[in-house]
């Protein structure tokens, strides 16, 4: 009978994950609860009703009744004494207080907070339409509610993206520092072993693990909440498995040398941190100050989100994505050589 | 010096399979400290022989080992393992005929017994059947289940049978019994007695005496990063003259019992004190001990503890450094036989 060390190595790789319940919730389960539950947070709806309180006085009636007649049922409409009505606005509990007059109404509002002043527009457009002001340009709405630009078709990708990262970094990192502390790659060095074999079995192992990964997220963003993948999964997958090899790179530098798993996990929850925040996974990186935008597209999380986003949400064909591909490859590249250089294998 | 034949130096009819000179290890320890584990070994091992490496924890045993094994480099001194030297550009073809198990290897809990021994058989060209090894280390029942749920024993008997899968020339065991309990270091002791039959050469190490004794033809012991004695366990224990050891304790007296009082005793070779009593080295135990009791009752001393042994590789050891081998030898089968007192 033969013996293929590496075709054992893989398989008793395979062996350990899958045998690991807590490893396969962490690295299926989570992702997909984490997709449930914001996308149940986030999902389109109406918009609430806007609170708004009206001092009670004579012409209080006719604000009143005004508002509450107001086209879409849009204000939830509460008369309260002057000193209750203030507490409230206070304790924002209401958006706007209304004192109706003779002269005219006041509006009592803080400007620091966004939906006081929309309250504000609202509830004064409402009052001057019902005392019969007419606009003086017409104006059509068109709602944009169709899958593609909802929160949940820019959160799937980036779920997937910082999936693909944990999964790489801890699927390597942690996995190599365990089997140093168990001193079990010591061993092995000490058997005929390959040292080669070894580290393929590992980078293989999670490239495979990759693949089901992606699928489950996917599978759930398009069954759960009809996200359309304009895109080919063939692409997606590309981009999936080039993300993980660099990542799977960056977790064998991490583990190089650490001789603790106190170490390790410390260190890549440093080198995950920046990517967390600043790589697009829960709102576009766009929003952060310009000048952090070279700094942030430097980081592979964000390569990596804005390819899988591309192909997932925008159908671009996988050419047009070189420059994402090249830099993860690239970077995954130069990481796996220099680990293998400072490598601590006793 | 033996003389080199065909690439191995051969001493006597048998080639020597281990042979290193001068072995030095210095270890930086930081802030301009540097421990020096090994001081200059010397050592020679020969092919279908059992030797042991015994010293008390700390005495540059693994250390030694390790650098045999090529897994670390001395700071001077000459190795040669079964003819070649480490780093010659042969390190592949070297481990191809050696066995290895290292000291406290935690193995991953979710395999199995038979698939941890194939994938060390995988490592290695020609070897024997995962099958065969894993009953010739008696884990036929346990073939599927998983480390985890393996005993301390059990574990220790797959380690083993993972240095044996590649049928080597040359297995090396470190402390492949500490903390097992007594049934499971026999059971350990079995296998390795079986591996010799097959005319394989076996380096051990251990602090535990009994296990020196009963399994190694030779022993090497080793103390603060020097060999202090080798040769049989026979030999070194001929060399403390006698073959017998009389311990002995006696009440609180005013008067403390002094060594030059116990020397004069017929047929006493030596004596020295030990624990909370004393330790005499005798020719004819039938001699000794009448005489003693003879002359404690006459001194108005009362015997609190007696017993009489066979000298041990712990006494030869009690006799070169003044030190006791370990204190955490298990109470294995009862060696010493105990006498009432008079």
């Amino acid at each position: 009978m033969t013996y293929h060390p590496l075709k054992e190595l893989f398989l008793c790789r395979l062996r350990q994950f899958y045998r690991e319940p807590e490893v396969v919730f962490w690295t299926y389960g989570f992702p997909l609860l984490m997709i449930v539950g914001l996308g149940i947070a986030f999902r389109s709806k109406a918009p609430d009703r806007v609170p708004v309180d009206v001092v009670q006085s004579e012409t209080s009636a006719a604000v009143v009744a005004a508002l509450k007649e107001a086209p879409g049922g849009l204000f939830d409409v509460h008369v309260s004494e002057p000193a209750l009505a203030m507490e409230r606005l206070r304790l924002a509990k209401t958006s706007l207080v209304v004192e109706p007059s003779v002269d005219g109404n006041t509006y009592r509002y803080d400007p620091s907070r966004p939906e006081c002043i929309t309250a504000r527009a609202q509830v004064d457009d409402a009052l001057q339409r019902a005392a019969g002001r007419k606009d003086a340009v017409s104006a059509t709405d068109r709602l944009v509610t169709e899958p593609g630009s909802r929160y949940i078709d820019f959160l799937v990708p980036g779920l997937l993206g910082m999936n693909l990262m944990g999964g790489g970094m801890w699927g390597i990192g942690y996995v190599i520092v365990d089997m140093r502390v168990r001193r079990l790659l010591k061993w092995m060095v000490a058997s005929p072993m390959r040292r080669r074999d070894m580290l393929l079995s590992l980078v293989g192992g999670r490239l495979l693990f990759t693949v089901p990964e992606m699928a489950a997220v996917l599978a759930a963003g398009v069954l759960l909440f009809g996200i359309h993948v304009a895109g080919s999964v063939a692409s997606a997958l590309v981009v999936g498995l080039v993300g993980a090899a660099c990542f799977a790179g960056i977790g064998l530098l991490s583990a190089c040398r650490a001789k603790k798993i106190e170490t390790i996990s410390g260190l890549m929850n440093l080198i995950m941190l920046p990517m967390w925040l600043f790589s697009g996974i829960f709102f576009s990186y766009e929003r952060f100050p310009a000048f952090l935008h070279p700094y942030i597209k430097a980081l592979p999380l964000t390569q990596l989100n804005n390819a899988l986003r591309a192909v997932i949400l925008e159908g671009a064909p996988l050419t047009s994505q070189w420059f994402p591909l090249a830099y993860l490859g690239g970077l995954g590249a130069v990481c796996f050589l220099l680990a293998l250089r400072w490598f601590r294998w006793t | 010096m033996p003389e080199l034949v065909g690439g191995f130096r051969v001493e006597g009819s048998r080639p020597t399979v281990i042979y290193c000179q001068g072995l030095c290890k210095t270890y930086d320890a930081g802030k301009r400290r540097a421990v020096e584990a090994l001081r200059g070994v010397d050592l020679d091992v020969h092919a279908g022989e059992c030797f042991g490496l015994l010293g008390p924890n700390g005495a540059g045993k693994t250390t030694t080992v390790e650098i045999l094994e090529g897994l670390m480099k001395p700071s001077a001194g000459v190795v040669e393992v079964l003819g070649r030297r480490w780093g010659a550009g042969a390190d592949m073809a070297l481990r191809q005929r050696m066995g290895i198990t290292l000291q406290e290897t935690r193995l991953n809990d979710k395999l199995t017994t038979v698939e941890i021994v194939r994938l060390f058989r995988s490592f290695y060209r020609q070897g024997r059947e995962p099958d065969d090894v894993i009953t010739a280390v008696s884990l036929q029942e346990k073939r599927n289940a998983r480390v985890g749920n393996l005993s301390g024993g059990q574990r220790q008997r797959l380690v083993v049978a993972c240095g044996l899968v590649g049928d080597p020339e040359l297995l090396f065991l470190d402390e492949p019994t500490t903390g097992l309990d007594p049934g499971s270091r026999r059971e350990i002791w079995e296998i390795v007695r079986r591996h010799q039959a097959h005319g394989r050469t076996t380096l051990i190490t251990t602090h535990y005496m009994d296990e020196a004794e009963r399994l190694c033809d030779r022993v090497a012991i080793v103390d603060h990063g020097r060999v202090i004695a080798l040769g049989t366990p026979p030999a070194l224990i001929a060399r403390l003259g006698g073959e017998h050891v009389v311990e002995f304790a006696v009440n609180r007296h005013a008067e403390p019992l002094s060594i030059d009082r116990l020397d004069a005793i017929p047929a006493v070779l030596a004596a020295r004190p030990d624990r909370d009593g004393f330790a005499l080295t005798v020719s004819q135990p039938h001699v000794a001990v009448p005489a003693l009791l003879g002359r404690l009752n006459r001194w108005n001393y009362e015997l609190s503890r007696l017993t009489t042994r066979h000298v041990s590789l712990e006494d030869v050891f009690v006799s070169l450094t003044g030190r006791r081998l370990s204190e955490d030898t298990p109470a294995d089968e009862p060696q010493a036989k105990e006498a009432a007192p008079a």
